[in-house]
């Protein structure tokens, strides 16, 4: 009784602790990150085209560039990011904790998330879902065709059951054979042990690549999953918050309105007046978020607009050539859309 | 007179020696023998062609791009442009030579060693490499460049990790050790508490804990660097197994160097170091460093608190959507790297053992 009491006291007094820990964190990171000199951005570092280490040990990637802009918007270089390379278990806890100022290293943004961590979602960098590899053999144009069909899958994950879902309310049948891993996964698949692999989609463009020979096989379109991948920052710096929000927003804005890096100079000549408070010729954009009036300018000089980004680390120019689909514009039939600046 | 029958000269017997009786006896003496040396012969016999053509004949070692890799076996070309992330990390490559500075003054090391009698040389030598070494890697003093730890990385930062654990497990093990033998209530409860509480715990919670939990007790701004914080993680790990490995050496001596040790006089530290400590470790040394092999090992469990060791590297290396495909060829790569260091510490073990074997067995 004593023991437990004891030790119900020091749980007390740890959970105390942990709680100080985490209320009592800077509400000011924009000042911190400019004293600091560099952003400190979590990513994950072994993900093919989102974030990765190139030949030259350079990171880069969807995810690497936004932490790039927003280097880019609040220090005027894209290369003052410091990279803290987090797993998957300890990415929450490293922004909760302060040691990063920003996690960029697709996280799906679920309500929980959202809501008990102590973490907010502000927007959706790529939005991914579950999809399905077939071979091109089997003639199959959509996942409605699938009836009966044997899957692959990696167990442990909610994918198994995603598929059990679909595949009943549509009222088909299957076999799934399961593995540990995706390397696993993808012999299995390649060795005819099934006729369709399934995975997330931004996955399923990676593994293709491991196939011996990929283009026999195609994604199928469908996507029967929500994954939506952003970025996060701590609450109760509202400031930092519209920084990462507002930096992503310029890279949309900046593609919707056909700025490019390569034609960001002869823009600022631009008479198009939402070029012109984007890229800060006019109005109070910048010094809005606390920034300079180029901060945007910044981020697509150096780094892109977000489609440019898109087609360097995921799309047509990378060797995952991931179609755009949902992360198209929303003006292209896709779901990405930027409030106006004004 | 005796009647002698002549026995005829025999051949000498052509059966008790060589390779033929070696094989027979070892190898087909019994039926259960005779079916395991070829279920062992057709398991070779399955793995041993199918990697050496996968791993050299058919293999590509010419070329810098993916498209040199055509043969179908395994593409070394991807081992040799990424060479470099795996020794080094993220080190920026024009500052590479200090690494390479520190590994030749091991090698001057261990060459002073060998000529150095006095082991009080020896310690402050070693001392000397290790801050050294500290400072060449390191920098940010004395004009030369600060690489800050995150850039570390790869084979380097492997043969940091266990080098750094065990030098500074070692003497926390050794006061624990005697901690633990010492007739104080306090202390022997203290060091006794420690070691079993840190060897009921597996390494990889220590690193979380030292990497996930700890940074939550931090006041704020007051961040300690990731790789020190493993390190502290690791070598209060060590020590404890350290210190069980001594203890083991400390009970093997036999009563009456204690009491002789008193009897002449002997303050407790000196009876420790002169007298029993020397004879204890001598009997630890093979448990020792078949501590410092595991712990080589363990250092890829870093990976999971985000520091790129040489297995992480690879799988980090794995990942570029350029190389996407080449897992296999990294991880044969480090699984021989691995083989080589185990393989010669457990050598080295094998031969100090047999050197400071002389007077108690």
């Amino acid at each position: 009784m004593m023991l437990r009491s004891k030790l119900a006291k020091i749980s007390l007094a740890t959970i105390t602790v942990l709680g100080l820990g985490s209320t009592t964190l800077s509400a000011d990171t924009l000042s911190e990150v400019q004293k600091q000199g560099f952003v400190k951005c979590g990513v994950d570092g072994g993900l093919p085209g989102f974030s990765e280490v190139g030949g030259d040990g350079v990171y880069k990637g969807i995810d690497v560039d936004l932490c790039r802009a927003v280097a880019a918007a609040v220090l005027g270089d894209a290369k003052k990011v410091k990279y803290v390379a987090l797993n998957a278990k300890e990415r929450l806890t490293a922004l909760q904790s302060g040691e990063i100022d920003m996690l960029s290293r697709n996280t799906t943004w679920t309500q929980t998330r959202d809501t008990t961590l102590g973490l907010n979602f502000m927007v959706v960098n790529y939005y991914d879902g579950q999809g399905f590899m077939v071979t091109k053999k089997l003639g199959v144009k959509s996942a409605k065709e699938l009836d009966g069909a044997s899957i692959c899958l990696q167990t442990g994950t909610t994918t198994e059951l995603n598929v059990a879902d679909y595949f009943r309310s549509n009222k088909m049948k299957y076999k799934l054979v399961s593995y540990d891993t995706n390397d696993q996964v993808v012999k299995a698949y390649e060795s005819g042990r099934c006729d369709v692999l399934t995975s997330d989609q931004s996955q399923l463009y990676g593994l293709r690549i491991k196939l011996a020979k990929p283009d026999e096989s195609v994604v199928l379109p469908e996507v029967i999953s929500k994954e939506p991948l952003g970025p996060v920052v701590r609450q109760g710096d509202d400031k930092w918050f519209d920084i990462v929000k507002w930096s992503f927003y310029a890279m949309l804005t900046a593609e919707e309105s056909g700025v490019t890096s390569a034609n960001v100079d002869a823009m600022l000549k631009s008479d198009n007046p939402d070029i012109k408070r984007l890229l800060g010729v006019e109005g109070q954009m910048g010094e809005n978020l606390g920034l300079k009036k180029d901060f945007a300018y910044n981020i697509v000089k150096q780094v892109g607009n977000y489609g440019e980004s898109f087609d360097k680390t995921v799309g047509a120019g990378s060797p995952l050539k991931i179609a755009r689909g949902y992360n198209a514009l929303w003006n292209q039939g896709g779901l990405q859309y930027a409030p106006p600046f004004r | 007179m005796a009647i002698y029958n002549k026995i005829n000269e025999r051949k000498a017997p052509s059966n008790t020696k060589g390779p033929t009786v070696w094989i027979r006896e070892n190898l087909f003496s019994t039926p259960l023998n005779v079916a395991l040396t070829i279920l062992g012969i057709m398991v070779l016999f399955w793995v041993i062609p199918p990697f050496v053509k996968w791993a050299y004949i058919n293999a590509n070692f010419a070329g810098t791009t993916r498209e040199d890799c055509t043969s179908g076996g395994a593409c070394w070309v991807f081992i040799r442009m990424k060479i470099d992330m795996f020794m080094y990390g993220f080190y920026p490559s024009e500052l590479r030579w200090r690494i390479n500075t520190v590994y030749g003054l091991f090698f001057v090391l261990m060459a002073a060693f060998k000529y150095l009698k006095s082991p009080l040389l020896k310690v402050a030598l070693a001392h000397v490499y290790f801050i050294v070494g500290f400072l060449l890697v390191h920098g940010g003093f004395f004009g030369i460049e600060m690489v800050p730890t995150d850039k570390w990385g790869g084979l380097m930062l492997t043969i940091m990790v266990a080098a750094v654990g065990i030098v500074c497990a070692f003497p926390i093990g050794v006061l624990l050790a005697l901690g633990r033998a010492s007739h104080l209530p306090i202390i022997k409860s203290i060091s006794v508490t420690y070691i079993e509480f840190i060897r009921g715990v597996p390494l990889i919670t220590i690193l979380f804990m030292s990497s996930i939990i700890l940074p939550l007790f931090f006041p704020e701004g007051v961040t300690f660097d990731k790789l020190l914080r493993a390190l502290i993680g690791i070598a209060m790990f060590e020590a404890a197994y350290i210190a069980e490995n001594i203890r083991g050496g400390l009970q093997s001596i036999p009563k009456g160097q204690f009491e002789a040790a008193d009897a002449i006089g002997l303050s407790y530290w000196q009876k420790m170091f002169l007298v029993i400590l020397p004879q204890a470790l001598k009997v630890a040394i093979p448990n020792l460093l078949s501590v410092a092999i595991s712990l080589f090992q363990d250092t890829t469990l870093v990976l999971i608190i985000g520091l790129f060791d040489l297995l992480a590297m690879v799988r980090l290396s794995a990942a570029d959507s350029y190389w996407l495909g080449y897992e296999t060829e990294g991880y044969v790569f480090v699984t021989f790297i691995f083989w080589f260091f185990c393989y010669s510490m457990s050598t080295f073990s094998q031969k100090l053992e047999k050197r400071f074997n002389t007077n108690l067995r």
